[in-house]
């Protein structure tokens, strides 16, 4: 089934699903979107509609603009905090708490933290942020790394110089211990217990120093974490173990912008790419992604369409075929229709998938196939 | 664009008539779509006073960058793209079928948009019903035949308040007694839709019964109007004789008075034996030129062949607008496409539509259905660079403009060098995006010159692995030594190593430059050290300075880092004797601190022999 489109005039740079609550099975509906490389840029929450509308399964609404509110810069990451609260990171350097209103009416600023990344004598944008409420964390192109609390107006602590190079993404691992990606290909663990200001562990590929702009960890598993970098290259590490990574996956031909794992369901994965593509990864057999990641993969991508994409090489489909015939297989899809502008951002929750493109599109899955929890 | 020139001259005139009155003179200049106008220190009258240093930009009042627009590019751009892939060796078949079917994506895009904007649409309008007969005429290319019932469903989709109309009768509480509803009957009827126009004339016959038999007279007529089905076993001829003969039917009617008690019944019983003069006179009814133009083919000459449509187009005009009226531009372009002046077609539509997206679409379709001959091409590739220009005026969309310009014969890469270098590089993120396109075209040079800039950046901002980072991607040699002297510049200075995360971290990246080489090399002679690893410092700060690649400023650092090593008893000399003195005998060296090497050098030596010759004995 093809994913609903809809064109909402700003190039988009974040889409997150709001969070549901906990316990309660239901698919998300409402998303946000943040833009970039406009004029004035907007953070906007959108809504799918009603999900009892039709009984046969079709949904065909595009998604409504509920409300949105001007953002001071590009919106480099966004993050939901809880149900109605949402930060978002800027191109000016400064974080910001958004307020969603009850009902989704109106979208307000609750806090900003404004030059929290900044050098001597100009702005340095912000290029990421995480959060396990009630704490945050974001991180620069000024390499520093800042832990916030969301009720607090002062920042908790800042790592200064924590990286020579741009800090490209980071995520937790643990409750006090994150993990960032900087743009000379290192992932690095901070643990904030510690005084010290140099990172616990240093782990980085053996090859090129290739940036890495993405990371994941494994919902369950804390120790193996997802990477993505300018090449393309999908890499699973387990970052109690060594240097290098267990999986080294070709997943894109440009730059991939967001990696995930499926929240409740770990065997799937799914990435975004500045190629235009946007691909879930699952496992075909009965073992888990772990244990299959663990064996140390390499494959190539393969379409699951009968009807070849755009630029889609057959030698690599018919290579795929002849050569594996064991039960363990990973396998991508490739989500969008055909091939777009770069696929800057993705996430998904339950059956829904969201992303968005450099098209100024919005793609939205609201039950994605070969998918069951 | 003459006409936006006239404007904005004027306006510019305005301002200058307004601002010479206050002693101000204006100056300005033409840039891609907009204008800069800046204060000069001339004046007119009066004593001088200091200018304002600032610019304006005057923008045309339409704004490019409305969302409804910038809807439109996006989805254009991307049936754009999906155009360019077809592959040439598809069979022409195949590939026509495909084509028609990006003409209809490319208008339901327009028709998007007309729905989004409701007001200021007759620009829209006309564009998707030029769009729509090119799509007939040339792109499906119907023949005899199927022509006119594509014709028909053009008109029929251009003339909707018919339904509106039809829905209102019907809805109502007695439909026959509806003001309109004689006028939907007709109307149904010249748009060929038989069968509805019988489903609204029953809602009549019910009520009168002694008249019934004239309706039920009209019906028969209506039900037995013949059609012609392309996929169906009927030839044309066959056709043409059944409708003849149909034809005749209608016409004895007329002759026998059979409709003489109702002349409703009889007006339409005029059209449909194609009774011009019953024809112009719903003229109302009709509205346009080219809508009487279908009906009159359609019921006077069905299986009408592409090459004849022209001469019944003039004429219809003609007709129909009668000899006072001048046709309109509108009128010109739909003419020329009747006459399969393609040439025209679009020469027309460029000057009289001001809206380059329209005219660089459809021109691009065309050009893949080879229909434009090679002295249209120049056409085409100006064409798209107006539209370039045109698109240039709202910044976000450069992503976009490089398909376009990946498409455009002779200058298009061209255009994309300067164009791309101008894209301003707010955040890496952006300058990634705009490296990969340029990598993914083979531009070195400006992969280069951006690399750099952005790696300048970063210097000045103190971002030495940053910096690093654009050096190693753009394989810039000279820039990553130019950080290497900076990390080693901050050494000297600070005596310590700042980032050490990279240094330590350096990989094959290391190779990148000979100074950068070094740089890796000699932060691992200081961890050596640190560890206690004294002769294996020691062999690497020899290999170092064999290799000859330590920059000579540091030379003498390196040989007062060696000092307390040759101290140390692990430490061989015979190679470093030799490198030492070719060492003193090349540099102007300070003289105690000669003094203290030859010292240090002295007793080194004489451990060496005093060791071996205790060996031997």
């Amino acid at each position: 089934m093809d994913p609903t489109a809809k064109y909402i005039s700003q190039k988009i740079s974040r889409t997150r699903w709001r969070p549901v609550p906990a316990g309660l099975l239901q698919q998300p509906e409402v998303f946000a979107a943040g833009s970039w490389d406009n004029e004035s840029n907007r953070v906007s929450i959108w809504s799918l509609g009603d999900d009892d509308s039709d009984t046969d399964g079709e949904f065909d609404e595009e998604p409504r603009l509920l409300c949105d509110s001007e953002h001071d810069g590009d919106v480099t990451d966004l993050q939901f905090l809880d149900g109605d609260r949402l930060v978002s990171a800027s191109s000016s350097g400064a974080v910001a708490i958004l307020k969603l209103q009850p009902d989704c009416q109106a979208l307000s600023l609750a806090h900003v933290w404004e030059r929290a990344h900044r050098y001597s004598c100009d702005n340095a944008p912000c290029t990421a942020v995480v959060c396990r409420s009630p704490e945050l964390v974001s991180v620069g192109e000024d390499g520093r790394v800042i832990l916030y609390k969301a009720d607090q107006t002062e920042v908790v602590r800042v790592i200064e110089n924590a990286d020579s190079s741009t800090i490209h993404a980071v995520t937790f691992l643990r409750t006090t211990e994150v993990l960032t990606v900087n743009s000379i290909g290192q992932l690095k663990m901070w643990d904030f217990r510690q005084q010290s200001d140099s990172p616990a562990q240093i782990l980085s590929l053996t090859g090129d120093r290739v940036p890495l702009h993405c990371v994941d960890k494994h919902p369950n598993q804390q120790h193996i974490v997802a990477t993505g970098g300018q090449d393309g290259m999908l890499c699973i590490w387990d970052v109690r173990q060594g240097n290098t990574p267990f999986s080294l996956i070709e997943a894109h031909s440009a730059e991939m912008w967001e990696v995930h794992f499926h929240p409740s369901n770990p065997n799937h994965l799914f990435t975004c790419s500045e190629d235009g593509s946007l691909l879930h990864w699952e496992t075909t057999s009965g073992s888990d992604m772990s244990t299959l990641l663990q064996r140390g993969w390499n494959s190539r991508v393969v379409s699951h369409s009968g009807v070849p994409l755009a630029g889609e090489d057959d030698s690599v489909v018919s290579s795929w075929l002849a050569g594996d015939s064991s039960k363990n297989r990973l396998e991508a899809t490739h989500m969008l229709p055909s091939q777009t502008l770069s696929v800057n951002s993705l996430d998904v929750l339950e059956q829904c998938l969201v992303c968005g493109t450099d098209g100024e599109a919005v793609y939205v899955h609201r039950q994605l196939p070969n998918f069951s929890i | 664009e003459p006409l936006m020139r006239n404007i904005l001259m004027t306006e510019a005139r305005l301002y200058e008539y307004i601002y010479i009155y206050q002693t101000k003179h204006l100056g300005f200049e033409w840039g891609p779509g907009d204008l800069l106008v800046y204060e000069t220190n001339y004046k007119l009258q009066g004593p001088r006073s200091a200018s304002s240093p600032s610019v304006h930009v005057v923008r045309r009042d339409e704004d490019i960058c409305s969302p409804i627009l910038r809807k439109l590019f996006n989805e254009s751009h991307l049936i754009f793209v999906g155009l360019q892939k077809i592959k040439e060796d598809v069979p022409s078949k195949n590939k026509k079928s495909q084509f028609v079917s990006i003409s209809k994506n490319y208008r339901s895009v327009i028709r998007a948009c007309m729905e989004e904007l409701q007001q200021n649409v007759s620009i829209l309008l006309a564009i998707e019903l030029i769009w729509n007969l090119c799509e007939v005429l040339f792109i499906d290319a119907a023949p005899a035949g199927s022509l006119l019932l594509h014709l028909l469903d053009w008109v029929r989709l251009h003339k909707s308040d018919v339904d509106t109309r039809a829905r209102e009768v019907l809805q109502s509480d007695s439909p026959a007694q509806h003001q309109s509803y004689w006028d939907v009957v007709i109307s149904l009827v010249l748009q060929g839709r038989t069968d509805e126009a019988r489903q609204v004339l029953s809602k009549q016959a019910s009520l009168r019964a002694e008249s019934s038999s004239v309706f039920k007279r009209m019906d028969v007529l209506l039900q037995n109007m013949p059609i012609f089905n392309p996929a169906g076993t009927q030839t044309l001829t066959e056709f043409d004789v059944k409708w003849r003969h149909w034809h005749e039917e209608c016409d004895r009617c007329l002759q026998d008075n059979t409709f003489a008690s109702n002349r409703h019944l009889e007006t339409i019983c005029k059209i449909l034996v194609g009774d011009e003069d019953t024809l112009l006179e719903q003229r109302e009814l009709l509205s346009t030129w080219y809508h009487f133009l279908v009906t009159r083919l359609l019921f006077t000459h069905p299986t009408i062949k592409p090459p004849d449509l022209h001469y019944y187009a003039q004429s219809s005009m003609n007709m129909f607008l009668g000899p006072r009226a001048s046709p309109e531009p509108l009128d010109i372009i739909l003419l020329s496409a009747f006459e399969f002046d393609l040439h025209q077609v679009i020469k027309d539509c460029s000057i009289a539509l001001n809206n380059w997206w329209f005219v660089a679409h459809l021109t691009d379709l065309l050009d893949h259905c080879k229909l434009l001959q090679s002295h249209n091409l120049q056409c085409v590739s100006h064409i798209r660079s107006s539209y370039l220009s045109y698109m240039h005026v709202c910044v976000s969309l450069w992503q976009l403009a490089v398909d376009y310009f990946d498409h455009c014969p002779e200058f298009g890469r061209v255009y994309l060098e300067l164009q791309i270098e101008r894209v301003p590089l707010d955040t890496e993120r952006k300058a990634i995006k705009v490296l990969r396109i340029c990598e993914d075209r083979q531009m070195s040079e400006q992969v280069r010159s951006i690399c750099k800039i952005m790696a300048k950046r970063a210097l000045r901002n103190n971002r030495l692995g940053s910096a690093l980072s654009w050096s190693i991607r753009a394989k810039d040699a000279a820039f990553a030594t130019l950080i290497s002297e900076r990390f080693l510049q901050d050494y000297s200075n600070k005596g310590f190593f700042t980032d050490l995360d990279l240094l330590d971290n350096l990989g094959p990246a290391m190779l990148l430059s000979d100074r950068l080489t070094f740089l890796g090399k000699y932060r691992e002679f200081h961890r050596l050290y640190g560890e206690k690893r004294f002769s294996e410092a020691a062999r690497l700060l020899l290999s170092l300075m064999t290799a000859k690649i330590a920059p000579r400023s540091l030379w003498m650092t390196l040989l007062t880092d060696a000092l307390p090593l040759l101290e140390q008893k692990e430490v061989k000399t015979a190679n470093s004797l030799s490198c030492f003195s070719s060492v003193f005998q090349d540099e102007d060296i300070e003289s105690t601190k000669t003094e203290l090497l030859r010292l240090a050098l002295a007793r080194n030596l004489a451990m060496a022999i005093v060791k071996e010759g205790t060996i031997e004995t």
